[in-house]
C-alpha cells in the first residue's frame, strides 16, 4: 500500500509492476500489488494509515529548518542583521538529537557561473569556520556551494540582488 | 585497575565517531532509533543508536519493538516500523546541482518517506522498490508495506 502524504503539494508516485503503471497523485490514494504485474488503486483513510504506518511515522526525523544570513555585495562580509539569526540556529541545534548543520552558499546572478559556484562556496565556508569557533564540531557541519541555482528573487542575469546573496544554514 | 580501561575506551569511540560523521561516502545519519535497530554492512550486524551513520550498501533491520528515521544527505527522510529490512541500494547526491540518484527496497515491513533535494532536482533520481513493484518518486510524501497479505 502507497500513499502520497497531505503536505500543501501531494506531488505524484509511480507505482510499476510488470507492464503495469499506475499514477497517485492525490492524498491517501493507495496502490496495491497483489501479485507481480498487478496493480490495483483504491482509497485509504488517515485511521487506516495510523493503524499500519502508526510505528514508522512516529520514527520519522524532524523536518531539516533552514535559516538565512546575507552578504553585503561581492564579499563573504555579513549584513548586520544577520547576526541575530545566529542565535536562533543554535536555539534549533540544541533543540535536536544528533544534530548536523549544512551551510549552503549562494549568490546572485552578477558574475560568471565558475566565480558565483565559487563564492557561493567560500561564503560557506566562511560561515561554517565562524560557527566552528562559536562552538559547533566542525565534524557535524558539511559546506555546499549552489553558485546562482537557487536564487530567493528571480533576476535577469547580470543583476546585483541582495536578498540572492545569502547562505543557508540547513539544521538537520 | 578498571578505571584506567574505561578512560582508554571512551576517548577512541569518540574519535571513531566523529571520523564516521565526516566521511565523504555517507549517505545518511540515524535520527531517530527505537528498540531493536541493526545496520548490516559487509555482512556484520551492529546495534544501530542515534547518530549512526548510513552508507550506500546498508541493510537497515529493525526487530518487533524496533522503529527507525533516518536523515539523508539530501533531505529525503526515511522512516521504518517494526519487524522491517531496508536496503540502501545506491545514494549519490552532488550538492552543488542537486543531480544524482537515490535507490533503495523494502524488503519486508513498512517505510515511511518524504522525498528531497534529489527527487525535487529530477523525477527520475528516486526510486523504491519492493520485491513486486518500483515506485517512481516526484517529490511527495508516501507510506510502503510489503508483507504476506499485500
Amino acid at each position: 500500500m502507497l500513499l502520497p502524504g497531505k503536505g500543501p503539494s501531494p506531488g505524484a508516485l509511480t507505482v510499476t509492476s510488470g507492464d503495469e503503471t499506475r499514477t497517485l497523485d492525490q492524498p491517501y490514494a493507495a496502490a496495491r500489488v497483489s501479485r507481480p504485474g498487478s496493480v490495483s488503486t483504491e482509497k485509504t483513510s488517515e485511521a487506516e494509515v495510523r493503524q499500519t504506518f502508526g510505528p514508522a511515522l512516529a520514527a520519522q526525523p524532524g523536518r531539516p529548518v533552514s535559516f538565512y544570513l546575507y552578504f553585503l555585495a561581492d564579499t563573504d562580509e555579513f549584513t548586520p542583521e544577520s547576526k541575530q539569526v545566529v542565535t536562533q540556529i543554535f536555539a534549533e541545534i540544541s533543540r535536536r538529537q544528533a544534530p548536523d548543520v549544512v551551510v549552503i552558499g549562494h549568490t546572485d546572478r552578477v558574475g560568471s557561473a565558475p566565480h558565483n559556484d565559487a563564492l557561493s562556496l567560500r561564503r560557506a565556508e566562511r560561515v561554517r569556520d565562524e560557527l566552528v569557533k562559536l562552538g559547533i564540531p566542525r565534524a557535524r557541519i558539511s559546506v555546499a556551494g549552489r553558485g546562482a541555482r537557487e536564487p530567493e528573487v528571480r533576476t535577469a542575469t547580470q543583476v546585483s540582488e541582495p536578498r540572492n546573496r545569502r547562505v543557508e544554514i540547513n539544521v538537520r | 585497575m578498571k578505571f584506567p580501561m574505561i578512560f582508554l575506551a571512551l576517548p577512541l569511540a569518540l574519535t571513531i565517531g566523529v571520523l564516521q560523521a565526516g566521511a565523504a561516502e555517507n549517505a545518511g545519519q540515524i535520527k531517530v532509533s527505537k528498540g531493536a535497530v541493526q545496520i548490516e554492512r559487509s555482512g556484520q550486524r551492529t546495534p544501530a543508536p542515534v547518530g549512526s551513520v548510513v552508507q550506500q550498501g546498508d541493510l537497515v533491520i529493525t526487530g518487533a519493538d524496533g522503529s527507525v528515521g533516518i536523515t539523508f544527505r539530501d533531505n529525503s527522510l526515511l522512516s521504518v516500523g517494526p519487524d522491517s529490512v531496508l536496503s540502501i541500494d545506491r545514494f549519490v547526491f552532488d550538492s552543488t546541482t542537486h543531480q544524482g540518484a537515490f535507490e533503495s527496497s523494502l524488503k519486508q515491513g513498512t517505510l515511511a518517506v518524504v522525498s528531497g533535494k534529489l527527487a525535487k532536482q529530477s523525477p527520475e533520481a528516486m526510486k523504491v522498490r519492493t520485491p513486486a513493484a518500483i515506485l517512481g518518486v516526484r517529490g511527495t510524501e508516501f507510506l510502503v508495506r510489503t508483507g504476506a497479505k499485500d
